[in-house]
């Protein structure tokens, strides 16, 4: 692998793999923060171009972080299909995106090509390329999945219903719920996210919601996104939930810090097979963000754009339905403003369709970041155009829990209109006998939450 | 009867004398503020057209105003279930739209919302407020706004200047030592300071507790209590800090407590009591409790996760 490089006049010695991949990355202040990130722009430039010449074997030769010393390494390498591998080996990074952005590949190519990468040579080709580039090479690949049933067709755009309440209260929740139903919102997963995390509480909203997917005959899903333990002994009381969830971290020390680890990840995929309510195949549900790594202070030195791509590689391994990013939710010390998040979103929605992953994204801030509503509203604007399986749906985008704001119900029906795409098949019959949409449109009925009362 | 309900009695206590000099010395000022008699309750339920709410904002507190909720669904099929569903949950619901879009009523008050949120980011904490509360301020490595915010770790160290001032100032090892930041919302301290801190001294009165010097730290995040405990060796530290803002309130503060603060302590060694607003956990109700668990922090000789509350 050639390390040193000539640019603009000014010559750049770098001293591994792991200092190439962080400085070829798009300013993010994260890398910043960590102070792996490139000096100046030039600097980033020349980065880029030692990373374009690597090859795919250069970067399974230098691991960033040898599989013996981590799970997650070893998870990524226990999936790569050697055969695939060994055909691409000598591909360098530039190859590579220029193989990916040919119309001569599509679909198939992809899927076959992708069981021959490691996260890590797909968070190389990211850094090569463009907004543009991400969102054309994404929306060339269609991830099925099906829980209790399927989503993820082209043409279609899901939501999830995030009904969440400052106490968690039985009927704010509902509320919330019923405006989101009434708005076509829905069909990715009713999920919500409480703020007790405790047995009791996890079980009552999964039984509530479970009830109210039954009272309306709703096609969709259902999940409360505690912790992975607290939601197994939920299940083991006969909680009835369709998906598990878990928040993922890039390396095994990150999610040390979220209370997780692989045989424990394993032991909830037995669980939910077991005695979850869905049909399956797919059971999960994971989420992911730039920043998480360095925030808990796992990062090994390497860039955050490497170490969400290694997230997506832990959770191919349990075949999810869905997996999301919430890109903006950390705060602007990993991404610190409209740019980054924008960038953030379009290459972490990229690097997980290229792990054929199922992917959402949380179009998200904080109000310490500089970044406002337009800005996800240019963001979700562009993930459409991506072909994003699905987006997440907040009463006017606040979440009065979480305290952050997202995208809203009206901000997916919008998309959904101006890209002419639809929700989920099944979900829209049952929207049209609802006399909620009609022809992909919503009727004069959306809007009322009280139509579920 | 058993120490925790002596300690109950005794919170109960200084609530009491607090809430009536509270209400002694609020009580003028709190009648003209609600001039229309306009509750929490009845603003929350009633139909006030837009243009009329905002011509009565400046006779509200701020918390009482966001989120503006009211039901603009035209003919909903079930008018009464719909105050129901109003009445439980402060998520922006009932709002409508036109065509897809919300009405520019629904999304004027989130902007303003979040207009609110990042005024209370980016604004200061007045001189006059320290100067009324007797507090000299101390800056961190934090620079400018911009650093403080991309560097968490430059808020965390004070200025050798900070050092030298805190060192001339404050009795040293102290067995109380109050601490007031910024941090992600001078709001918020603006807001509660007034009647958190009056509460605390007098919690601490109450429990026989010796306090040191206090004073201000700008551009302080949490870590920089560990800073501090490294200098002036409090036994126990609180310090009062803006919390990030949310749209529902910019004001909201946490007070972290800390028992021998010093650096390389883990978070899990903070005790916090967050969300102290108007709107959360009162102000005065929260400075009798911090009374509380400083007392038994000094008593068991640690805090955080090893603290039995």
């Amino acid at each position: 692998m050639k390390t040193k490089m000539t640019l603009l006049g000014k010559t750049y010695q770098f001293q591994s793999l792991k200092e190439i991949m962080a400085k070829a990355n798009e300013e993010k202040s994260g890398d910043q923060l960590a102070g792996i990130a490139a000096q100046d722009h030039t600097e980033r430039m020349a980065a880029k171009a030692a990373l374009a010449e690597a090859t795919l074997a250069d970067i399974r030769n230098e691991p960033l972080l040898p599989p013996e010393q981590d799970e997650v390494s070893r998870v990524i390498e226990e999936q790569l299909n050697e055969k695939i591998y060994g055909e691409i080996r000598n591909w360098s990074i530039a190859e590579l995106r220029e193989y990916l952005l040919r119309p001569s590949t599509g679909q198939p190519e992809i899927i076959r090509l992708s069981r021959g990468l490691t996260s890590e040579m797909i968070a190389a080709v990211a850094k090569l390329m463009t907004n543009l580039d991400l969102i054309q090479a994404a929306a060339k690949i269609e991830v099925l999945t099906h829980c209790n049933y399927t989503i993820g067709q082209k043409g279609v755009l899901s939501g999830r219903a995030q009904p969440n309440h400052p106490t968690d209260d039985i009927l704010g929740i509902k509320a919330a719920l019923y405006e989101a139903l009434s708005y076509g919102i829905g069909d990715a997963v009713i999920g919500v996210n409480p703020v007790i995390d405790t047995t009791d509480s996890v079980r009552e909203v999964l039984k509530m919601t479970k009830e109210v997917m039954h009272t309306w005959e709703i096609p969709t899903q259902n999940c409360v996104l505690a912790h992975v333990t607290t939601q197994m002994r939920a299940i083991r009381q006969g909680a009835p939930a369709d998906l598990i969830f878990q928040s993922l971290a890039g390396t095994q020390a990150g999610n040390k810090a979220f209370g997780i680890h692989e045989k424990l990840l394993d032991e909830a995929d037995d669980l939910i097979r077991r005695d979850g309510t869905a049909a399956g195949p797919n059971l999960w549900y994971f989420e992911t963000g730039q920043g998480s790594e360095l925030s808990a202070e796992a990062h090994h030195g390497i860039d955050q754009v490497t170490l969400e791509a290694r997230c997506y590689g832990l959770a191919r391994k349990y075949k999810p339905f869905l997996v999301n990013t919430v890109v903006g939710f950390i705060g602007p010390e990993y991404l610190y403003d409209n740019k980054q998040v924008m960038r953030a979103g379009l290459e972490d929605h990229f690097m997980g369709k290229m792990h054929l992953l199922p992917m959402g994204v949380d179009v998200c801030y904080t109000n310490h970041m500089k970044a406002d509503q337009n800005d996800m509203d240019n963001l979700a604007v562009l993930l459409a155009a991506a072909g994003v399986n699905y987006l997440i749906g907040v009463a006017m985008a606040d979440d009065c829990m979480l305290n952050y704001q997202s995208t809203s119900f009206h901000d997916i029906a919008t998309v959904r209109e101006l890209f002419g795409l639809r929700p989920a098949p099944d979900f829209e019959m049952w929207l049209e006998r609802f006399g909620l949409m009609q022809n992909g449109r919503l009727t004069a009925h959306a809007g009322d939450p009280t139509l579920f009362m | 009867m058993n120490e925790s309900t002596t300690l109950d009695w005794l919170v109960d206590q200084v609530m009491k004398v607090l809430e009536q000099q509270q209400a002694q010395a609020t009580a003028p000022e709190e009648s003209s503020t609600i001039s229309e008699s306009i509750t929490a309750q009845d603003f929350r339920s009633t139909q006030i057209d837009i243009m009329d709410t905002y011509s009565r904002v400046e006779e509200l507190p701020p918390s009482l105003t966001d989120p503006i909720q009211h039901s603009n669904v035209p003919e909903p099929k079930w008018a009464e279930g719909m105050e129901e569903l109003l009445a439980s949950t402060p998520a922006r619901i009932g709002v409508w739209r036109t065509g897809t879009r919300p009405l520019t009523s629904t999304m004027l008050a989130l902007r303003n919302a979040h207009a609110a949120a990042i005024d209370a980011v980016f604004s200061e904490v007045s001189p006059a407020l320290l100067q009324e509360m007797n507090l000299f301020t101390v800056e961190t490595h934090y620079e400018n706004m911009e650093t403080f915010l991309r560097r968490p770790d430059k808020g965390r160290l004070i200025t050798d200047s900070g050092v030298a001032l805190m060192k001339d100032k404050c009795i040293l090892k102290p067995q109380v030592q109050v601490v007031i930041a910024d941090g992600l919302s001078a709001n918020a301290i603006e807001s509660n300071l007034k009647d958190v801190y009056p509460a605390l001294m007098n919690a601490l009165k109450v429990y026989g507790l010796s306090c040191g010097t206090p004073f201000f730290v700008k551009g302080g995040r949490v870590g920089c209590m560990d800073h501090i405990g490294e200098i002036l060796q409090p036994e126990v530290l609180v310090l009062l800090i803006g919390e990030r803002p949310g749209l529902v309130s910019s004001e909201s503060m946490s007070a972290y407590m800390c028992y021998r603060p010093h650096v390389g302590t883990v978070e899990s060694d903070r005790t916090v009591i967050s969300n102290i607003h108007r709107g959360g956990t009162p102000p005065i109700e929260a400075g009798a409790h911090m009374g509380t668990v400083l007392h038994k922090m000094l008593e068991q000789q640690a805090s955080g996760v090893k603290l039995v509350m």
